[in-house]
């Protein structure tokens, strides 16, 4: 457990940190996907304990009023909640940048249509795979990705950028080129490459998504090409799976630095997997301000700036550059949140997790765990 | 997309739909903002992008700015032109009718 004296913690402004950048809006965990990489955490919120409408406006009116600039409303997926449209209207009227963060099988033309006049800026839409039996598999929704084809299309007719978000691993990982042309096809601005992320359904499931490290030195390669002979017409971004780097990714940009998370009920999170941090105790916005929060909440304080941090992060030289990388996997995968990011190269633990992931990667995948909503897992994972 | 724009003296730059030249009136500060994307931006750059209306052209709007803030045309029209091709590159800037 945790030994950092949490009456000494120091706050937000303590560490010079402003006002975060965007607010990722978890409307709701209900989702007809069961992905087994979802990024939602095992314990799924019920729908009787979502925010309502006038709570979400508050956030809204909160946050445009801390000075965030974007938001992204997501899920769960986001289209399950029939107030959407007020929501984006409120965002909208209030100057936030309003990205829409879906998996499309529940929209139609005319919702689409209704969403973009009330001020929606911003479509990403997820996709399991390229080959339709595959990520109709993968997403466990029969149908679907014939189904997010044509959202895409009805998304440009009415004139909105969308963002093709694929998530890759060992099981669609060499349909990497048709992602990209995908993308190019539906006249997307934008393809996020993905690789899973390994918390936790994406943990359970690990042994079926992790590629091994030659899949992943090819994908490389075919998104760096990919960004120069497509410069200027198709933005790429991407994301390794943190496996396989040298270092860390500065999750988040930095613990409680430029973002916060919102689950349905309002608990307001550094990041949308924190929960997975069993000691977290996490503020609500029914009882606290939003900017009350991002100040004081032990929650982002704990991890904050670089004064809680174990040897070897302590020392080295890039602890204000990865801030000791993800605190989330540091629990999933040593025990303990302060540990360095196993990511990392220099982690005592970094050869014997990562030998063992790459020996997964080598054996058959299993057959998945899915995400099913209702299901609970009690045990540690 | 389109095709990649090269910014040139005739170009009409303007912002594409999706993305937002706006001010932040908590932070009180000009940025860019585009899905997932924010740019902070310099005050010579605010100044250019104010000018950006998808009706003046490239060395319009230098010519204002070079008399706004009384300097030589051509210095000006090379930044203006270097800023505008490298937010186009990012696909922050489009040419209108392009």
């Amino acid at each position: 457990m945790d030994d950092v004296k949490k009456t000494n913690l120091k706050k937000a402004s303590e560490h010079g940190i402003q006002a975060p950048l965007a607010l990722l809006a978890e409307l709701s965990h209900r989702c007809p996907l069961q992905c087994p990489y979802c990024s939602n955490p095992v314990q799924l919120e019920k729908k009787t304990g979502e925010l309502t409408t006038d709570e979400w406006k508050s956030v809204i009116d909160q946050a445009v009023e801390m000075g965030m600039h974007q938001i992204h409303l997501s899920g769960g997926e986001p289209t399950v909640r029939h107030d959407l449209e007020d929501i984006i209207e409120h965002c909208n009227k209030q100057g936030l940048y309003t990205n829409l963060i879906t998996s499309g099988v529940l929209l139609n033309l005319d919702r689409l249509k209704k969403l973009e006049s009330l001020g929606l800026e911003h479509v990403q839409l997820s996709f399991q795979d390229t080959d339709n039996e595959n990520a109709d598999r993968i997403g466990g929704f029969k149908g679907g990705h014939s189904k997010k084809l044509e959202v895409a299309k009805w998304v440009r007719e009415v004139e909105l950028p969308l963002t093709c978000n694929c998530v890759v691993h060992r099981q669609n990982i060499d349909n990497l080129e048709n992602f990209i042309q995908m993308a190019l096809d539906l006249d997307a601005e934008r393809v996020e490459i993905a690789q899973v992320q390994y918390y936790g359904w994406a943990l359970k499931n690990r042994a079926a998504f992790i590629p091994t490290p030659e899949q992943l030195d090819h994908a490389t390669e075919i998104v760096e090409k990919a960004r120069v002979d497509l410069k200027g017409k198709l933005v790429i971004d991407y994301v390794i799976p943190d496996y396989y780097a040298k270092h860390p990714k500065n999750c988040m940009g930095g613990w409680g630095r430029r973002f916060l998370n919102m689950n349905p009920k309002g608990d307001v999170l550094p990041c949308h997997a924190a929960e997975t941090i069993p000691h977290l105790k996490f503020d609500n916005v029914r009882e606290k301000s939003l900017k009350w929060i991002w100040e004081n909440s032990e929650a982002f304080n704990i991890y904050r700036g670089t004064d809680w941090m174990p040897d070897p992060c302590k020392s080295c030289d890039r602890k204000e550059i990865d801030w000791g990388g993800c605190r989330c996997q540091a629990m999933a995968l040593t025990g303990d949140a302060k540990n360095t990011d196993p990511a990392c190269s220099i982690s005592p633990l970094h050869n014997e997790i990562f030998s063992m992931a790459a020996e997964e990667a080598k054996r058959a995948p299993p057959e998945f765990i899915y995400r099913r909503y209702g299901v609970r897992f009690n045990s540690p994972i | 997309m389109t095709d990649i724009l090269k910014i040139e003296d005739e170009t009409v730059p303007r912002f594409p739909k999706h993305v937002k030249f706006r001010h932040n009136k908590a932070r009180d500060e000009w940025v860019i903002l585009a899905p997932e994307r924010l740019v902070n931006l310099d005050q010579i750059a605010v100044e250019i992008l104010k000018m950006v209306d998808g009706e003046k052209k490239v060395k319009e709007i230098s010519a204002e700015l070079s008399k706004k803030f009384n300097a030589p045309e051509e210095t000006i029209i090379s930044d203006v032109k270097e800023m505008l091709q490298d937010l186009s590159d990012k696909g922050f800037i489009e040419e209108k009718n392009g």
